[in-house]
């Protein structure tokens, strides 16, 4: 059969039943867990007297309330005390693998699933967290769950579901100096708009998506949640296989990988496969992406005004009013310039090691500017250990910046790590909501690593392709 | 380990009580409730901050907020703009709404995460165009004792004497009328095909699947 899109086959290929409310019945291959959203579905699992059904194919980490700096248990705060030895209980109880502090694996767990090799070409992924669509990167049909389906999928291993339309979101092109992969989503948010994605899945695809590694394309499909889709995904190719035969997983079962590999070229949408929609971008024109307002989809190219908004329509209007008044920004001037008094490199998003070096390389050899409190949070344990024997620590420390420990920290301010008072930042992570970053008044700037590195050495917003002249120069 | 059998799953033809207004459009689950209320391992409690950092100020004092109004108190249909309960897909946020009075929400239009944790709680989220909800809004503000009835299965919401067409998706509105809304046992009661379609997947690892029952 053909016309059929990677969506359309793995959805058959999980497909258990058709349940009487019309929706589908669906194998869950991979159900990733973490310490805030697990616990109350184990509470209720109790409650009913089950079980989890398939232990084997869970997996927890511990990443939301995980302190960065002082990780010695027990931890200072208590509720995250607490959290964390809820969640040890309840994985030991069923017999779960933890990637926690002690094992070297720990991270946040859209990082820990890719790195392992347990995230794969035409699995089916849930986790208890929007950004579970990160993992479509590896063509996985993975979206976010809440706490009453998270009890579904331990019960049952399953979860029912409806089918949604895909639109094809193709990038052509190449990307310039400076722009990256988060320039690309920031961009698709902006043009297609926060809800643009609801009913949708999103197949990115296009020359500029192909050439991206496996890290941009999990940037991309990370914030698909952000543009209203609940899931994104990539077909895979040779530079998915790449990874995974490096994986742990396939380096432990190196014939699983020969024997999976025809399955995984077979779920790739076919040439002639059918779209319920089909959107096309110029990569070429693409700059460096920033937010300027509160949410995601308020973005702007680094060297283009701000929106006055009444030329924007007329249901974007009132929120962009509140939006520029609570940034303090101004329509008609650009986000150059926007002094900021911390910055942040972490998130499941840009957090990964290409992210890391990519900032680093901007950063060497200079300091992070007097008012700035620059903040370095690695996405997983090994990303950190990686990036310290190759001397990116070193690089960030020696220019001022904090190396912390990893975790989902000052995304959403969940730790200590958060902002204060109407602090503003330069944030490498995925949602600019206020009050996301620990202070109602906080004020967040979402943009590229890169871009994050340059704020943090000027204090302010800055075109990184200006600083990168400056170099050559 | 039947238990589930036992857990009673109302059927939600018909919601009705008087109606609180929240405006603008993309509101987040971060606004519905913060996540520093989330360091918690049940749901129980999360009522009172709901929409916290809106309601109260830094002293935790109230601010103008339709949900510090005496006048909405008893509400438990909240009317919203569009994309309401985008971002994170904390469920947290419809348990906090729902312990705060909420017994169904309608609006112009849901994040999709935030419309299935609704409906896993039994919570019908029922849309209307824009004009639709403007009107309705206005109408809650002016009639706050004024009851609003929600016909799931006829897909119509009755106020002030005038009934109104509205959408009600259709997944959702089987779930609610027909009482399968809580899918758990409806789904392990399939365990032996479930078990079928986890040998069947060229992935799954015998090791990985557990002897049937």
């Amino acid at each position: 059969m053909s016309e059929r899109t990677l969506y359309d086959k793995v959805w058959e290929n999980h497909k258990v039943t058709e349940l009487p409310t019309g929706q589908d019945q669906l194998f869950i291959g991979l159900h990733l867990i973490h310490e805030v959203t697990s616990p109350q579905a184990f509470g209720m699992l109790e409650e009913r007297d089950l079980e989890v059904a398939y232990p084997e194919l869970t997996h927890a980490t511990v990443d939301h309330i995980i302190p960065t700096a002082d990780q010695s248990r027990p931890y200072e705060e208590d509720a995250a005390e607490e959290m964390m030895s809820e969640l040890e209980e309840n994985v030991r109880e069923a017999g779960i693998d933890f990637s926690d502090p002690d094992s070297g694996d720990q991270g946040i767990v859209h990082v820990v699933g890719p790195e392992q090799g347990i995230t794969q070409p035409g699995k089916t992924i849930v986790c208890g967290d929007s950004h579970t669509s990160t993992h479509g990167a590896f063509g996985a049909l993975a979206f976010g769950i809440g706490t009453s389906q998270i009890r579904d999928v331990l019960a049952t291993g399953t979860l029912a579901f409806e089918k949604q339309k895909v639109r094809k979101i193709e990038v052509n092109g190449e990307l310039g100096d400076g722009v990256e992969a988060k320039d690309v989503i920031l961009e698709i948010i902006r043009r297609l708009g926060t809800e643009g994605g609801v009913g949708y899945v999103y197949e990115y695809a296009g020359s500029a998506i192909e050439s991206l590694g496996m890290e941009g394309r999990m940037s991309i499909c990370n914030m698909s949640i952000e543009g209203g889709a609940r899931a994104g995904y990539v077909n895979p190719d040779e530079t998915t296989y790449e990874w995974l035969e490096e994986t742990d997983y396939f380096q432990a079962n190196p014939e699983t990988f020969d024997e999976l590999k025809p399955y995984w070229e077979s779920i790739r949408s076919d040439d002639d496969a059918e779209y319920d929609d089909v959107v096309t971008i110029d990569a070429d024109e693409l700059e460096p992406v920033v937010t300027w307002g509160t949410t995601p989809g308020q973005g702007v190219g680094i060297t283009e005004p701000i929106p006055a908004p009444e030329d924007l329509p007329e249901d974007k209007q009132d929120t962009a009013r509140r939006a520029q008044e609570h940034m303090r920004v101004e329509p008609g001037e650009t986000m150059d310039g926007y002094e900021v008094d911390v910055t942040f490199l972490g998130s499941c998003t840009n957090a990964r090691l290409p992210d890391l070096r990519r900032a680093a390389e901007i950063v060497e050899g200079r300091e992070v500017h007097d008012d700035v409190r620059a903040l370095v949070v690695p996405g997983s344990q090994r990303v950190q250990r990686a990036a310290e024997e190759e001397g990116l620590k070193d690089v960030f420390e020696e220019a001022g910046f904090e190396w912390r420990n990893a975790g989902c920290s000052m995304c959403l301010g969940m730790n200590e790590d958060q902002l204060e008072g109407d602090e503003a930042c330069a944030s490498s992570s995925n949602r600019n909501f206020v009050g996301r970053q620990g202070s109602k008044d906080g004020r967040t700037v979402l943009m590229n690593p890169q871009m994050v590195a340059a704020a943090a050495l000027e204090g302010e917003v800055t075109d990184v392709r200006d600083l990168k002249e400056v170099t050559t120069a | 380990m039947s238990g589930a059998d036992d857990v009673e799953i109302p059927e939600v033809e018909y919601v009705s009580g008087s109606g609180v207004p929240i405006r603008g459009n993309d509101i987040d689950t971060d606004q519905i409730i913060p996540a520093r209320f989330m360091k918690v391992v049940t749901f129980d409690g999360l009522g009172e901050f709901a929409f916290f950092d809106v309601r109260f100020d830094e002293n935790d004092d109230p601010k103008e907020h339709p949900m510090n109004e005496e006048r909405f108190m008893d509400s438990s249909v909240m009317v919203v703009n569009s994309n309401f309960g985008c971002g994170s897909s904390r469920e947290h946020a419809p348990q906090a709404l729902m312990r705060w009075g909420i017994d169904a929400v309608i609006g112009e239009s849901f994040a999709e995460i935030f419309a299935g944790n609704c409906l896993a709680l039994g919570i019908p989220t029922v849309t209307a165009d824009s004009e639709t909800i403007q009107e309705l809004q206005a109408w809650v503000d002016e009639n706050p004792d004024g009851e609003l009835e929600i016909d799931v299965e006829a897909e119509t919401v009755t106020y002030g004497g005038e009934t109104i067409d509205v959408t009600v998706d259709d997944a959702q509105r089987k779930a609610l009328v027909e009482g399968v809304w809580d899918t758990t046992a409806l789904m392990k009661s399939n365990a032996g095909e479930v078990r079928k379609k986890a040998q069947e997947l060229p992935y799954v690892e015998e090791r990985q699947i557990p002897d049937a029952e």
